[in-house]
């Protein structure tokens, strides 16, 4: 499959990054590049065999469902690049 | 005495036990030599007085005959790991600045064993390369470059550069295809990726959370063990680590390897690999038989497609981790006028070059109409990779192959600065053991002709850690080696 430069904006779109007008031929090359490189594997006969999601043979373990941690607010927000009132400050989303 | 940072971690382990010399000089003995090192820029944030109030407390302990594992032995952290109060980065500039309010499970287990942090080591951006080139701090110098500087490898390019500087006794390292061992080959030192799910990856920046696993750098495979006992085990919050008993991993040096069955794939002995190489792996194949053990060939008929599956899997898991990178809650964030913008000029501006590929590839990969294409495609190679090692293992307990399949290569070259895959072919022998889950180990072997180190790696079953470090073990006592740096 060969990537055209719309497929490239889109994926950059989705991936919530920008990539300069002048960039979008060179980044095209090289993702293409990368995905003939990774389509070697069209070769490999996968018929009737299960996808391998996780190697971890071992059952997800339960736990009562109760409050282990909590009331740390001050510590929650201590990174935050923008804080109010004990928010998170985001730039305004509703007109 | 002048040469502290020439000791072992269990040699320092008993001089402090017989009192020869306090905790707090032998962290001051480490202080002087992370001084002398800075060239090798392998610390992006140092911590040695916190190191000096932790070694007092060590040393009280000691003298009152108490005290863990690692009680007073001076460590370095690489920066993926989150420590409470010190400055975690990932050597992003998007966490330039990120101070965690939480420790990471790993580095909480060795400060309560009782080891001291001498600060936080250089890595490639999120774990992502294979140089340490791709960190915001700059590459990591190799202690073995000569008149042009070389990599240490990636992406725990610092750990092993401080360990073979002997900055630290031991250092933390990640290893998510290769990050632990290929570091440790390049700089001449010992390192071992456990199974998957031996130690939590709780606190541990995610880069890809199927392959992603902790282990140790240090300077023998004695200290290895030491340092993975303290490092090891279930833990409720990763769900995904193993609740499986972790035995006394240096109780298992110096068994017997006799009898036991090392396996050579063939498919390894690719056309062209390196003469030098070759001929070091033959050499460790004999030292082993001499031993007892007995050589066997195995075949893993997938390898050819281990980096492709990796280069799909990997960033796939890596897109979907590196998506918390908002500007919203911590790190960077630059301004925009709508919420969307804001997103785009925060990550745009806070990830490097390679970490941008890497989050596109694995979007495409996992977008709509490429999702089966590409991604479950790559997760049916990996459950052929794993098999091949399952069936090798019926006539086998170990398996033996060079780490890398060339030595460090000098900082900014150009092919592989131009060309990404060139640099991920350097993961050859390492990436089909991640996607496999196994524990497998690096250690020296001997200098090229060079002078640069060469490693060997050690692949055992899932959870058999103990032949790891048996062979190992037997390995390192013929090997003798001693560096030349």
């Amino acid at each position: 499959m060969s990537i055209d430069a719309e497929t490239v904006k889109k994926v950059a779109f989705l991936s919530r990054l920008k990539i300069e007008d002048d960039k979008i031929e060179t980044t095209k090359d090289e993702f293409n590049k990368i995905i003939k490189w990774v389509e070697q594997l069209n070769e490999a006969n996968t018929d009737g065999v299960v996808p391998l999601v996780s190697v971890n043979d071992c059952q997800l373990q339960m736990r009562k469902d109760e409050v282990t941690d909590g009331n740390k607010a001050e510590q929650v927000l201590a990174n935050a690049p923008m804080k109010e009132y004990g928010y998170f400050g985001v730039p305004k989303v509703v007109e | 005495m002048t040469d502290l940072t020439k000791l072992t971690i269990a040699e320092a382990k008993k001089c402090l036990k017989n009192k020869d010399f306090t905790a707090s000089e032998l962290v001051s003995a480490y202080a002087q030599k992370m001084n002398e090192g800075r060239k090798y820029n392998a610390y992006v944030c140092e911590t040695v007085e916190k190191a000096l109030e932790q070694a007092k407390i060590s040393q009280s302990k000691i003298e009152k005959g108490e005290g863990g594992n690692l009680e007073g032995i001076p460590l370095g952290i690489k920066d993926l790991f989150c420590t409470k109060g010190i400055a975690t980065t990932a050597c992003s500039d998007f966490l330039k600045g990120f101070v965690p309010p939480y420790e990471s499970t790993v580095t909480s287990k060795l400060l309560s064993a009782g080891a001291s942090f001498l600060g936080k080591l250089n890595l490639d951006e999120f774990a992502m390369g294979g140089s340490n080139e791709t960190s915001a701090f700059g590459p990591v110098v190799n202690p073995y470059s000569k008149d042009i500087p070389l990599v240490a490898g990636g992406s725990s390019g610092g750990s092993a550069a401080a360990v073979a500087a002997e900055m630290c006794a031991g250092a933390t390292g990640t290893d998510t295809g290769g990050s632990i061992r290929q570091p440790s080959a390049y700089c001449g030192i010992t390192g071992i990726k456990p199974t998957y799910g031996r130690c939590s990856r709780y606190g541990i920046i995610a880069f890809a959370s199927s392959l992603d696993q902790a282990g140790p750098i240090a300077k023998d495979v004695r200290d290895c063990a030491i340092m993975l006992n303290s490092m090891a085990g279930y833990d409720a919050k990763d769900s995904t680590s193993a609740k499986i008993d972790v035995p006394d991993f240096e109780k298992f040096l110096g068994e017997d390897i006799r009898g036991m069955k090392i396996g050579i794939p063939k498919e390894y002995r690719v056309d062209g690999l390196d003469k030098e190489i070759v001929a070091y792996w033959d050499k460790a194949a004999e030292i082993l038989k001499s031993r007892g053990a007995e050589i066997v060939e195995v075949s893993l008929p997938h390898t050819k497609y281990a980096l492709a599956t990796y280069y799909i899997i990997a960033p796939a898991e890596a897109s979907a981790n590196l998506a918390r990178y908002d500007g919203l809650r911590f790190g960077n964030r630059v301004e925009g006028s709508t919420l969307d913008e804001m997103y785009i000029n925060s990550r745009t501006a806070g990830f490097g070059k390679e970490v941008k590929r890497r989050i596109m590839v694995g979007t495409y990969v996992l977008s709509a109409g490429y999702y089966d294409a590409y991604y479950v495609k790559a997760q049916k190679v990996r459950r052929l990779i794993r098999d091949d090692f399952i069936n090798a293992f019926e006539s086998c307990d170990v398996i033996l192959t060079p780490t890398s399949p060339v030595a460090a290569f000098p900082i900014g070259d150009k092919s592989m600065q131009e060309n990404p895959i060139t640099m991920w072919l350097n993961d050859v022998f390492t990436v089909s053991v991640s996607l496999a889950g196994l524990p497998a180990m690096s250690l020296p072997i001997g200098l090229n002709t060079s002078g640069l180190p060469l490693g060997m790696q050690i692949i055992g079953k899932a959870f058999d850690e103990r032949s790891v470090f048996k062979a190992a073990y037997a390995l390192e006592k013929d090997v003798m080696f001693k560096g030349a740096k």
